[in-house]
């Protein structure tokens, strides 16, 4: 153990972030891969479909048809869009879904910190929310530059929405934020070692989990997308791997607001019923596999929501809600006996 | 040091960009770049709150208000209308205004006595990382400690302000007539707009 210690002091590093970034973003991709076969599959046998099972054993292969599909077709460019930005715009969507990998923890460090997070940012639920606000210009950018007016119905349709229950989002972590008395995810985790935050933020984590699945655009929130009213919305235009890059991201933002409600409510990689010989990795990749279900059961559960209803929720109900738990807690935390 | 020089250039050919380009939209890009390279010289300056709270709300909520707006308002891809250009008129005052800032900022960085050199140095590798225990120059701790006591009532009054800039944005816009959704919302029960008995002018 101390040699492996010595031999990792002795590497530079920059090599080490390097190689951190390697794996995560290896396993990221691969778990977005899945994430999508597994939608594919939980929909299919809720709907008594069998789902796809061509491609491989149980279709285990189909990710890579897909990816190999994708990469193969044609990259348009309507002649009305706007060339440079469409291009930029799904670029922005996919670094900043990736960028947020680089502080999560998915581990309790060991000794040498090698496991855990790329980096252990001291503000780092703030570093995940600065790049999810800026993921926001992919879409609405995408949806401009096209050219037509799905998709900037689309984007409007994004931008608005995504404001609005960011908002929300933000206000019901600061609870969280407040009971663990720092923004280092890392420390999050460590101040939910006796109980988990769900229980005394109940109520900001039902608003995070509402408002996670409309950040991510997905149904019963998916109006920036809707098939029926809209073709395919902001990425109606969009074809080959630039869409598969819009694609990419929205499992990814997806996968993100899973991690970040596995390590703020959730107790992050703790033991539940101090089965505490599973490794923490094991418990951490099974919450947030457990989030991603309960995603995908939304979605084949909830019909849309019409617009203007869902503006209405966001900021009548959402928000206000999201203010009493945050004052609530202040409350508390202030006047608890230990705190004098 | 690189890391600055970098940075800088960065910064000022994305503020040049912003202002000279040829379309409404180019330029919130431009100014996106820009706020996002301003966040990562925070970051260099190890002040990590002031670098993520310059994305959130700057680029998070107010550059996307703009793009919002121009997305919807500007007359699609097409560029700007040429204008007269307003350069000459400007250059001068500019230059002047311009040089007094930059005179007033270099003499009192001159006079001013260093401050003492934080315990990494900036751009280091491990500085991302290691910053921003409670008590350090520019982490939240730190940030927060300073808000609620030496700069309490600057902080308060800027809140006024809003507030008093929210009140004016209701005011403006605000009408009471129901409209026309809130109408068809109530579905079979429509009521009439003005009630009997209520003159018709508000």
């Amino acid at each position: 153990m101390q040699a492996a210690a010595d031999l990792i002091n002795a590497v530079p590093f920059w090599l080490i972030v390097l190689v951190k970034s390697g794996i995560v973003l290896l396993v990221v991709i691969t778990t977005f891969a899945y994430s999508m076969l597994f939608e594919r599959k939980i929909m299919a046998w809720m709907q008594l479909r069998p789902g796809p099972n061509r491609v491989g054993p149980w279709g285990l292969m189909q990710p890579a048809a897909d990816a190999v599909k994708m990469m193969f077709k044609e990259d348009l460019t309507p002649n009305t869009a706007d060339p440079l930005i469409y291009k930029l715009a799904p670029f922005i969507s996919l670094i900043t879904a990736m960028g947020v990998f680089a502080v999560i923890p998915f581990a309790e460090p060991t000794g040498t910190g090698f496991f855990g997070a790329i980096g252990d940012v001291n503000a780092g639920i703030l570093f995940v929310f600065a790049l999810t606000s800026i993921g926001i210009y992919g879409i609405s950018l995408a949806g401009w530059s096209s050219g037509s007016k799905f998709p900037l119905l689309g984007s409007v349709r994004a931008t608005a929405q995504m404001i609005s229950y960011e908002l929300s989002m933000t206000l019901s972590v600061i609870g969280v934020l407040i009971l663990a008395g720092t923004t280092s995810l890392m420390g999050i985790v460590h101040a939910q070692d006796r109980v988990w935050f769900v229980i005394p933020q109940i109520l900001g984590f039902i608003i995070y989990v509402i408002t996670a699945v409309a950040e991510t655009n997905r149904a019963p929130f998916d109006l920036v997308e809707a098939e029926t009213e809209l073709v395919g919305g902001f990425h109606t235009e969009y074809s080959g791997l630039r869409f598969g890059l819009f694609f990419i991201a929205e499992y990814l933002n997806m996968i993100t607001v899973s991690c970040l409600a596995t390590l703020l409510f959730l107790g992050g990689w703790n033991a539940l019923f101090g089965l505490t010989f599973i490794p923490g990795l094991i418990w951490f990749l099974a919450k947030a596999g457990a989030f991603l279900f309960f995603y995908i059961w939304l979605r084949t559960t909830l019909p849309r929501f019409r617009y203007d209803r869902l503006m209405d929720f966001g900021w009548k109900v959402l928000f206000p809600a999201a203010t009493l738990n945050l004052v609530l807690t202040a409350v508390v935390v202030a006047f608890w006996p230990t705190n004098g | 040091m690189i890391a600055f020089w970098v940075l800088a250039l960065a910064l000022i050919a994305s503020g040049v960009f912003t202002i000279t380009a040829s379309k409404p939209v180019y330029s919130v890009v431009g100014l996106l770049g820009n706020f996002v390279v301003l966040a990562i010289l925070y970051l260099t300056l190890q002040a990590e709150f002031l670098a993520v709270i310059q994305i959130v709300v700057y680029s998070g909520a107010i550059l996307v208000l703009f793009l919002f707006v121009i997305a919807l308002l500007s007359s699609g891809v097409k560029p700007f209308d040429e204008g007269t250009n307003r350069l000459p008129r400007v250059l001068i005052p500019a230059l002047v205004l311009g040089g007094i800032a930059l005179v007033t900022i270099v003499f009192s960085a001159v006079r001013s006595p260093s401050p003492a050199q934080p315990s990494i140095t900036a751009g280091s590798p491990g500085a991302l990382g290691q910053t921003g225990e409670a008590g350090v120059f520019g982490s939240v701790a730190n940030f927060g400690q300073t808000l609620f006591t030496t700069n309490l009532l600057p902080f308060e009054v800027t809140a006024l302000l809003l507030m008093v800039a929210v009140i004016g944005v209701v005011l403006l816009a605000g009408d009471d007539v129901p409209s026309r959704l809130q109408v068809r919302e109530r579905g079979t029960e429509r009521e009439p707009i003005v009630k009997s008995g209520e003159p018709l002018t508000r």
